[in-house]
């Protein structure tokens, strides 16, 4: 069964059909990566996935249940964590505060108990650390861990981002090209930190990405839209064959 | 491994960073008890005055410093704890009903009228509260019976277990009153920000889209960060109509609610520390222009107290100068002092020069 | 025929109450930022003009006096933003809140010192006198006001629509990066939208003051302005218009109608009851964040 399925999903803004009649399934243990153009809805349909915009048609099943009609902040607790393109990270907090505001989903104490810090605060508090020590560890941020985010390089806030996302511990993660401006060594650490979610994690990971070498690096799977339409799915080498995803690229070169 | 892993993960669990930091916050707390034997009445008063103030600016700094909404009508809620604390022990409840019903009240209308409110983005959640802030106070003023309208209300002594604290009669008791408030409201406030509720806010102030993303009920984190801050202001307002004693709704003009405002902005958004300083600040300067004003009536015999709204007028440009040249605050700038002092023969000219920052914009296109 | 009358300057005070929103709405379409000394603005508008014109002060003539007033007050709004706003271009928008909060206590001790706390009113040529039609008596200060304001209005949408700095403070108010970008001279434009919101301010002001007296407490009145800018929506002008005439005509209808309070409250029960149901007012659409 697959853990993502999509279904004839689309939304309108206005006019403009940012997304229109995309369907796609992820199964369990995969790296699926989106690739297409600028503006032919990538980030839009991640949107729709984590609720943020309601789609005009269509539906998104998780784990086999309709998630279409949650709301955004319902989305987390089943299982979806995912990193934003233009890096949405709590500015004026540290990068240890950054990754325990990722397990919200695994809180077990309310307000009051928070106010007194009674000890069953403390004891979640150091699980809720523990667990985000291991995954600064896995993702090399421990040199960051008091750092605010504010002063932070380009490069370390898209890792904390996926650092963040990984906090919450899902079964599936969103990455919005997490090697958009990096370099070309950070891009390789990324490709390796996929390796690793699907391997040793056991994640479930869908990615939007335009470097083509990491997305036939680590992808079982692509699909290709321009335009909000889908264009093509297959392996990362059938899909780049495809002469309509070839005309799609080079129309827009050619339109720029 | 492990053991030392938790041992740290403790540090920077616990309050304080290190034992000699825990010292100095009790020490504080000791000389603040003992104010009573150092200082004469009329200061004393004074320092109750700017507990109360702190306590309120508390209120303020937990919605505007760390959940990131403005409330323009803050003052709502000391007039709701006042005349909630007043009406009831004047129904012949005791102190510790009423005190924290106040804290109730006010917390419960806060968060009920957030409900809506924290679908507002910013600005329109600023007038808001202003409106809600003149309704509430229309409101008192029909409300005769219990508020005693236009003509205003006595606020009844204070008794707990048998022992008085009077405002006028027990000062000494009155001040330990609220500065035992006013420590344990610290307390839970700064054990608020190193839980997970703390950092919810602090998540929905600087990205509501992440905190969404990440599983945060942002209207319900808004809401129980408003009434949160309703309630520790609900307890301000309380203990502000003792200290006043005789009261009516002008003790809770829009200019307090301003005044907050400036408390918290200047004594640095965002930190605890912050409704502090900007406490001081706040009740200090009508000390100062009181004095200003006998020194240049007897030593130039220059009359400035035909000039009415002059501490006003001082606060505003205060406020302004603080915005533009130091929006950290008060705080802010005390942390850069210590930083500075640390590094002494390091420091730079230009070690805290602003980021120039975008132009940040709400609109999509 | 009370009524009529009571509807005629329910009108003319909604005027007033829109023209101070048409300020703020100004300023926050061009800039995004809200301007929370609008409503001493023209407390200011007024007393300068009142310095001029009365006769006991400089005694000018009225059209060139309030004219000349207007144009003292875009100084104001002009040196305001240059001097003081631009400083924290960039900063988050409630710095701007509370550095006009401030700014505003500024104005009031300034006019307060000049021309002290005691209400004063300003010579005008209508004043007190009346129209009868019909049996119905209309104060002329309120015909006065409402031609005044269909005038302004007609000459602020002009403005926009056919001047090279209206179309620019367009452009600018669109998206101020992008209109930057392109070589709109973004800060310029933006002094100048404030100078205009000075000028706009006095002329609210000087109606104002045409139906009673004024004092530096005045300003408060901009709390109003607001609900009527929020109910237009913010970011509309026509709608600030409408907001506040709205507004001024629930007012004495409320007080007539209702028992006591009412009527203070009443623009802002309105205000929130827009604000629950439509949080963007009722003229603007939703704008939601792009991530
Ligand atoms: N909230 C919105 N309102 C209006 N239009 C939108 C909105 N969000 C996205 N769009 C439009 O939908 C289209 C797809 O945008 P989207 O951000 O999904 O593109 P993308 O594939 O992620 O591109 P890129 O590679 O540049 O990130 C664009 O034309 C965009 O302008
Ligand atoms: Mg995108």
């Amino acid at each position: 069964m697959s853990l993502l399925e999509v279904e004839d999903l689309a939304i309108h803004f206005g006019g403009v059909k940012a997304v229109d009649g995309v369907s796609f399934a992820v199964a369990p243990g995969e790296v699926f990566s989106i690739i297409g153009p600028n503006g032919a809805g990538k980030s839009t349909i991640f949107n729709l996935i984590s609720r943020i915009y309601a789609p005009t048609r269509g539906t998104i099943r998780f784990n086999g249940r309709d998630i279409t009609g949650l709301q955004a902040h319902q989305v987390a607790p089943l299982g979806i964590a995912r990193t934003f393109q233009n890096i949405e990270l709590f500015d004026h907090s540290t990068v240890l505060d950054n990754l325990l505001m990722g397990r919200h989903v695994h809180r077990s104490t309310n307000f009051i108990q928070d106010m007194l810090f009674l000890p069953a605060v403390r004891r979640a508090e150091r699980a809720h650390r523990h667990r985000v020590e291991e995954v600064m560890e896995f993702l090399e941020l421990e040199a960051y861990r008091e750092k605010m985010i504010a002063g932070l390089p380009y490069g370390v806030r898209k890792v904390v981002e996926i650092g963040r996302a990984l906090a919450v511990g899902p079964e599936l993660i969103l990455l919005d090209e997490p090697a958009s401006g990096l370099s070309v060594e950070e891009s390789q650490d990324v490709a390796f930190w996929i390796e690793d979610m699907r391997r040793d994690m056991g994640l479930t990971v869908l990615m939007v990405e335009h470097d083509m070498r990491l997305v036939s690096q680590v992808s079982d799977r692509v699909l290709a839209v321009a335009n909000g339409k889908p264009l093509a799915q297959g392996t990362p080498s059938q899909v780049q064959a495809d002469p309509g995803v070839q005309a799609a690229y080079l129309g827009t070169e050619v339109a720029q | 491994m492990k053991v030392i892993f938790k041992t740290s993960y403790d540090r920077d669990i616990d309050l304080h960073k290190d034992g000699w930091a825990r010292a100095r916050i009790v020490a504080l707390v000791a000389v603040m008890a003992a104010l009573p034997f150092l200082v004469g009445e009329y200061y004393l008063a004074e320092a109750t005055n700017t507990l109360i103030w702190a306590l309120a600016g508390m209120g303020l700094m937990l919605l505007v410093g760390h959940s990131g909404q403005v409330s323009l009508g803050h003052a709502a809620f000391l007039a709701i704890g006042a005349y909630t604390d007043t009406a009831l022990m004047n129904a012949g409840l005791p102190f510790v009903v009423t005190f924290p019903a106040a804290a109730l009240a006010a917390g419960l209308f806060g968060a009920l009228v957030a409900i809506p409110a924290v679908r507002m983005s910013g600005i329109y959640l600023a007038i808001a509260t202003l409106a809600l802030f003149v309704i509430v106070e229309e409101m008192i003023i029909i409300a005769e019976p219990i508020t005693g309208g236009v003509g205003g209300i006595m606020a009844p002594a204070i008794q707990i277990a048998g022992i008085d604290f009077d405002r006028y009669g027990q000062l000494d008791r009155f001040y330990w009153l609220c500065l035992a408030v006013v420590v344990a409201v610290t307390w839970a406030y700064a054990n608020l920000l190193r839980s997970p509720t703390g950092r919810s806010f602090l998540a929905v102030r600087d990205s509501e889209v992440s905190a969404r993303a990440l599983g945060i009920n942002v209207t319900r984190t808004r809401a129980l960060a408003f009434g949160l801050s309703c309630a520790m202001t609900g307890l301000a307002g309380a203990l502000m109509g003792h200290y006043i004693a005789f009261f009516n709704y002008e003790l809770f003009s829009i200019f307090i609610s301003i005044n907050l405002l400036l408390v918290v902005t200047i004594g640095g958004l965002g930190f605890i520390q912050g409704a502090f300083f900007g406490a001081i600040l706040i009740t200090a300067v009508p000390q100062a222009i009181t004095i200003l004003r006998g020194v240049a009536r007897d030593s130039l015999g220059v009359d400035i107290g035909g000039m009415p709204g002059l501490d006003t007028m001082l606060f505003a440009m205060i406020l302004i100068g603080f915005i533009i040249y130091e929006p950290t605050g008060l705080y802010g700038r005390w942390l850069k002092i210590k930083a500075w002092v640390e590094l002494f023969p390091l420091a730079r000219r230009d070690m805290f020069r602003r980021q120039k920052s975008y132009l940040k914009t709400e609109r999509q296109k | 025929m009370d009524l009529i009358q009571l509807l005629v300057g329910g009108v003319a005070t909604g005027c007033v109450y829109g023209l101070v929103a048409l300020g703020f709405v100004l300023i926050y379409k061009a800039t995004e930022g809200v301007n929370f000394a609008q409503g001493d603005m023209m407390m200011l508008g007024a007393f300068i003009a009142l310095g001029l014109v009365n006769s006991d002060h400089l005694g000018l003539a009225f059209i060139p006096g309030v004219a000349l007033a207007a144009v003292l007050m875009g100084g104001v709004g002009y040196g305001i933003d240059r001097f003081v706003v631009r400083q924290i271009f960039g900063q988050p928008q409630f710095a701007l809140v509370i550095l006009t909060i401030a700014l505003g206590f500024v104005l009031r001790f300034i006019a307060g010192s000049i021309w002290g706390y005691s209400p004063l009113v300003l010579e005008t040529p209508f004043a007190g006198r009346n129209l009868s039609m019909g049996g119905v008596n209309i104060s002329l200060a309120d015909i006065v006001t409402i031609l005044v304001t269909a005038l302004l209005t007609v000459a602020l949408w002009g403005f926009f629509a056919y001047t090279r700095i209206g179309l620019a403070a367009q452009a600018a108010s669109q998206n101020q990066m992008a209109a930057y970008i392109v070589g709109v001279p973004v800060r310029r434009i933006n002094s100048i939208i404030w100078a205009l919101s000075g000028m706009v301010a006095t002329v609210a002001g000087v109606l104002y003051a045409s139906k009673g007296a004024i004092d530096p407490n005045i300003g408060l009145l901009g709390i109003k302005a607001f609900a009527a800018a929020v109910i237009g929506g913010f970011g509309s002008l026509p709608g600030a218009l409408l907001g506040g005439i709205l507004i001024g005509v629930v007012e004495p209808l409320a007080a007539r109608y209702l028992p006591g309070g009412f009527s203070q409250m009443s623009p802002y029960i309105i205000m929130l009851a827009v604000l629950v149901t439509r949080p963007n007012g009722l003229f603007a659409q939703m704008h939601a964040k792009k991530v």
